[in-house]
């Protein structure tokens, strides 16, 4: 365990970057903490980049078998161990071969541990029913690869909004993703939970469609695809 | 004669061709903008991973298409691939013929894969001709003690 913890350290290492030795130091500090999932290379480096220049901590794996392992749910254990290692946020591709984002995030929001921790997925196609279906499984958002500095911006309000008693509160975005459907969201926006509450509060029951397909920009352009 | 002065504007003219002429788009000015001081060669980094990957997937591209029995579910999704990173670092041209690549996947036309294999081959190589003297540009710009002019 600890073994996968420092392999996984050990692969985001860059040579270009300071290496804070956040292994002994907990995440008490202001920083959050992203795993990043991509199979491709040269899309984990910029990943990478875009959130390390955003001021996060970064974990970056290639695959969701990996991601699991990283946060520790494939042993089933709890995430008692892996407090200093927490994530505030997951960011994932949605096509990679063997699990895909999609069923990275069903295992992920099927966790009681893990449930909480808001999920992102990127993709390079934009299809609406994909997009759908994602949030429809708990995703906080869907990003349009290629993924820009204004995406990753906009997704701190997320990780403020979760594991920090910070600032917003976690239904903002959301609602800006459905500003023209209903708004009282299921997830309320007034308690930032930190991750590690076991009160499921982020799984929304009803279907939430992207219909504010305005807003962000390039995110929910109407697809012709099905 | 001012050689930081000449080498900026040679790079100004070179890299706004680039971009009217479609071989990169606003995904490359994008990751310029994260390279900085603390990151210096981020741009040539992840050039370099798209290089190296590349050549890759173009041989697997030509192998699978060579095969007696076709896999297009393989081929496309080696496609896909390679749509992904051009994309990422900007590559439009080569993004696109991807795309019209892909078609030819999903309708299991052999000719047309072999087709567009040969031009995406075509346009990555000419866009690492290109990225290449752009960087080389900039590092010639460095060297003479000068600043590469920001993008847009």
């Amino acid at each position: 365990m600890a073994k996968n913890v420092v392999f996984s350290r050990l692969r985001r290492l860059g040579k270009n970057e300071r290496f804070d030795d956040d292994l002994s130091s907990s995440c008490d500090s202001d920083e959050v903490h992203v795993l990043a999932v991509d199979d491709s290379f040269v899309d984990r480096k910029v990943i990478e980049r875009l959130l390390k220049i955003t001021s996060c901590k970064v974990t970056v794996v290639d695959s969701g078998m990996r991601a699991l392992q990283f946060l520790g749910l494939d042993e089933e254990q709890s995430s008692v161990g892996f407090d200093g290692l927490k994530v505030d946020l997951i960011i994932t591709d949605y096509c990679m071969p063997g699990m895909t984002g999609y069923e990275l995030l069903k295992k992920l929001k099927g966790s009681s541990t893990f449930r909480e921790i808001p999920v992102v997925i990127m993709s390079s196609e934009n299809i609406l029913t994909r997009i759908d279906r994602c949030l429809e499984e708990g995703a906080e958002d869907f990003i349009v690869k290629p993924v820009k500095l204004s995406d990753v911006e906009r997704l701190k309000n997320y990780m403020f909004g979760e594991g920090r008693t910070k600032s917003q509160g976690r239904g903002s975005n959301k609602r800006k993703l459905q500003e023209t459907s209903s708004s009282p969201s299921p997830t309320s926006s007034t308690s930032p939970e930190p991750s590690s509450d076991l009160s499921s509060i982020s799984s929304p029951s009803t279907p939430r469609s992207p219909t504010s397909l305005d807003s962000p920009s390039k995110r929910y352009k109407t697809s012709h695809h099905d | 004669m001012e050689i930081v002065g000449q080498l900026q504007k040679q790079y100004v003219d070179f890299i706004t061709s680039l971009f009217r002429e479609a071989y990169l788009d606003d995904q490359y000015v994008q990751l310029q903008k994260l390279q900085d001081d603390s990151n210096p060669e981020f741009v040539v980094e992840v050039v370099s991973i798209f290089f190296e990957d590349s050549e890759k997937l173009l041989n697997d591209l030509a192998s699978s298409l060579q095969q007696q029995v076709v896999d297009f579910k393989k081929v496309d999704g080696y496609v896909h691939q390679f749509k992904g990173s051009s994309s990422s670092v900007g590559a439009q041209r080569v993004k696109n013929a991807c795309v019209d690549f892909k078609n030819f996947c999903e309708e299991k036309n052999l000719d047309g894969c072999l087709r567009f294999l040969n031009l995406v081959k075509q346009e990555f190589y000419l866009v690492k001709n290109k990225l290449e003297t752009l960087l080389r540009l900039e590092q010639q710009i460095l060297q003479a003690g000068g600043m590469v002019p920001p993008l847009e």
